[in-house]
């Protein structure tokens, strides 16, 4: 089980002046529980890319298959496909605060799942899971206005009104855009707790290479539409030419570890703050 | 999804019609649209609207992108035709039952669509041709003169490019939000008028929550950069007229005295 994506172009505006190519020929398979990262420059076709995964846009040439299913089915019976594998992919958006509009937390979570026809306990029930995930107390936020709540927390309320349709691929366009450190780590820990718990595959954008490297076990590098590389983020950012092209730079730890290497303080890269330290550490005492 | 809304696009581009003052295209494409509801006989509607043409072909703007505009407003055009078509009297051409088409019926109907399809294409063509801020600064030099009887002109004209300005943003902000609503499996098709309206809510309140948001971080930004209204303010383009604008105003004129003889004397 996987989604697949074959061969997608795209281009918005076809046919005016304004018709821009945001992807070309992008091929790649996201298995059903990894955790992909997108990376790349603005513009350089992620967000594109992502809306394909769940049939929000329609490839120009090229086919998206979810589990077998292929999205761009237009026949009737295709359609209602769509409209299952769509429950599947869970999507939340750059920012995705700003799509609340329920008067309480709890009805806002509960959108997703209503609207799947689903009975009153189960909704309720997954409105506590939900909640729950992304670390937000049920007793105290359930009948909050969602609008009185703090930035990182509204983002969590509508993490968890996607996280509520119970999607086996979660995508997440930059979910920790303009979050403080700690939100920001939270969110991201939230994140690979559902992964182990629940086993959802995890595809999320993100500028943060080091973040990048030590959550990701794949990682799809977008250039001018194309995927310029993919593979684990490691041997992605070994290849720096590479990265400078696309605007990048590689993970802060990698640098250090590159430049220790060099200076011949280590004897190979090393991509954890851990590891780096217990390396470090290790040299020291021996040196004393 | 809503991609094709094209209310004041602009088409970046060098065409004569481009470079034309905005000041001058703006009272021209005004006295147009006065002529055109001047216009009775087929002959000069066939020449404003080869002039029309004429304008489209260098604009270069593309052909499809007025099909475009068009396309919102195509079912007020077919009833017009249509409210013609069935309620003028004269030569009979076709009758059944309570339904009778004239021949005066037909042409009517034919002229007054077209009226129509001139009307959006010409004010489609200025705001093509014309960039946000040009037009701005030309409504402003426009109204300026009303401001001695407490015309608010310089407000009317910034009320009017911030409009422009946040009509794609808020395309693109709705697009978004769209597809946000029916990732979590929103229905936006189905049901009747009222189920529809009511399942619009969830795109609505944040819309309008995300404006209100917009209007106050952009009159804070405007603050801070100090802006007080026009008063005492200079712009870094000043409009002046060039020979080509000059030439423009001849042509207009040579073009108005042709379809006046077209409608009266043939």
């Amino acid at each position: 089980m996987s989604i697949e994506v074959s061969h997608v172009s795209y281009t918005y505006m076809p046919g005016t002046p304004l018709s821009r190519q945001a992807l070309d020929d992008v091929s790649a398979v996201i298995p059903e529980g990894s955790v992909t990262a997108v990376a790349g420059h603005t513009g350089s076709g992620k967000s594109t890319f992502i809306q394909h995964l769940n049939g929000l846009l329609k490839p120009y040439t090229g086919k998206v298959f979810v589990d077998g299913t292929d999205l761009g089915d237009r026949s009737k019976k295709g359609k209602r496909a769509l409209v299952q594998a769509r429950r599947k992919v869970g999507m939340v958006f750059q920012y995705p605060e700003q799509q609340l509009f329920e008067e309480t937390v709890a009805k806002d979570i509960a959108f997703g799942p209503r609207s799947l026809g689903l009975g009153e306990s189960e909704i309720d029930e997954r409105v506590k899971r939900a909640m729950d995930a992304v670390g937000l107390a049920y007793d105290e936020f359930a009948d909050k206005p969602p609008f009185r709540l703090s930035g990182g927390q509204m983002r969590r309320v509508a993490i968890a009104g996607v996280l509520a349709l119970e999607p086996a691929y979660l995508v997440l366009d930059e979910p920790t855009a303009g979050l403080d450190p700690r939100s920001r780590e939270e969110l991201l820990q939230q994140m690979m707790r559902l992964h182990r718990k629940q086993h959802t595959a995890i595809i999320f954008v993100s500028h943060h290479m080091d973040d990048i490297l030590r959550l990701a076990d794949t990682m799809l590098l977008f250039r001018d539409g194309k995927i310029a590389a993919k593979g684990a983020p490691r041997e992605v950012f070994m290849q720096t030419e590479l990265l400078k092209e696309c605007g990048l730079r590689p993970p802060r730890i990698m640098e250090l570890s590159s430049e220790l290497c060099r200076a011949g303080y280590l004897s190979q890269m090393v991509y954890t703050e851990k590891e780096l330290v217990d390396v470090l550490g290790r040299r020291l005492r021996d040196a004393r | 999804m809503l991609g094709n809304i094209t209310v004041g696009q602009y088409f970046p581009g060098n065409s004569l019609l481009h470079r034309l003052d905005p000041r001058l295209k703006i009272v021209l494409l005004f006295l147009m649209l006065i002529e055109v509801f001047l216009l009775e006989k087929p002959a000069a509607y066939a020449f404003f609207t080869a002039v029309t043409v004429l304008f489209v072909v260098i604009s270069r703007v593309p052909l499809r992108t007025f099909v475009r505009a068009l396309k919102p407003l195509w079912w007020i055009v077919l009833f017009t035709f249509v409210i013609h078509l069935l309620t003028t009297p004269g030569r009979e051409i076709f009758h059944a039952g309570i339904l009778t088409i004239s021949e005066e019926g037909l042409t009517k109907g034919c002229l007054i669509s077209l009226r129509l399809v001139l009307l959006i294409v010409l004010s489609s063509l200025l705001t093509f041709t014309t960039s946000p801020l040009k037009l701005t600064d030309g409504m402003d030099a426009l109204l300026s003169p009303g401001k001695r009887f407490g015309l608010p002109a310089h407000e009317l004209a910034m009320m009017m490019t911030i409009a422009l300005r946040f009509i794609p943003t808020l395309i693109e902000e709705t697009d978004t939000i769209i597809k946000a609503q029916e990732s979590r499996g929103a229905d936006f098709t189905t049901g009747n008028m009222f189920v529809r309206l009511k399942n619009m809510l969830p795109i609505l309140v944040p819309l309008f929550l995300s404006s209100f948001r917009r209007a106050d971080e952009l009159a804070l930004a405007m603050e801070a950069r100090c802006y007080r209204g026009g008063e005492g303010r200079t712009q870094m383009k000043e409009l002046r007229f060039a020979t080509w604008d000059g030439a423009a105003v001849l042509l207009f004129l040579l073009f108005t005295v042709a379809a006046f003889l077209l409608n009266h004397y043939l």
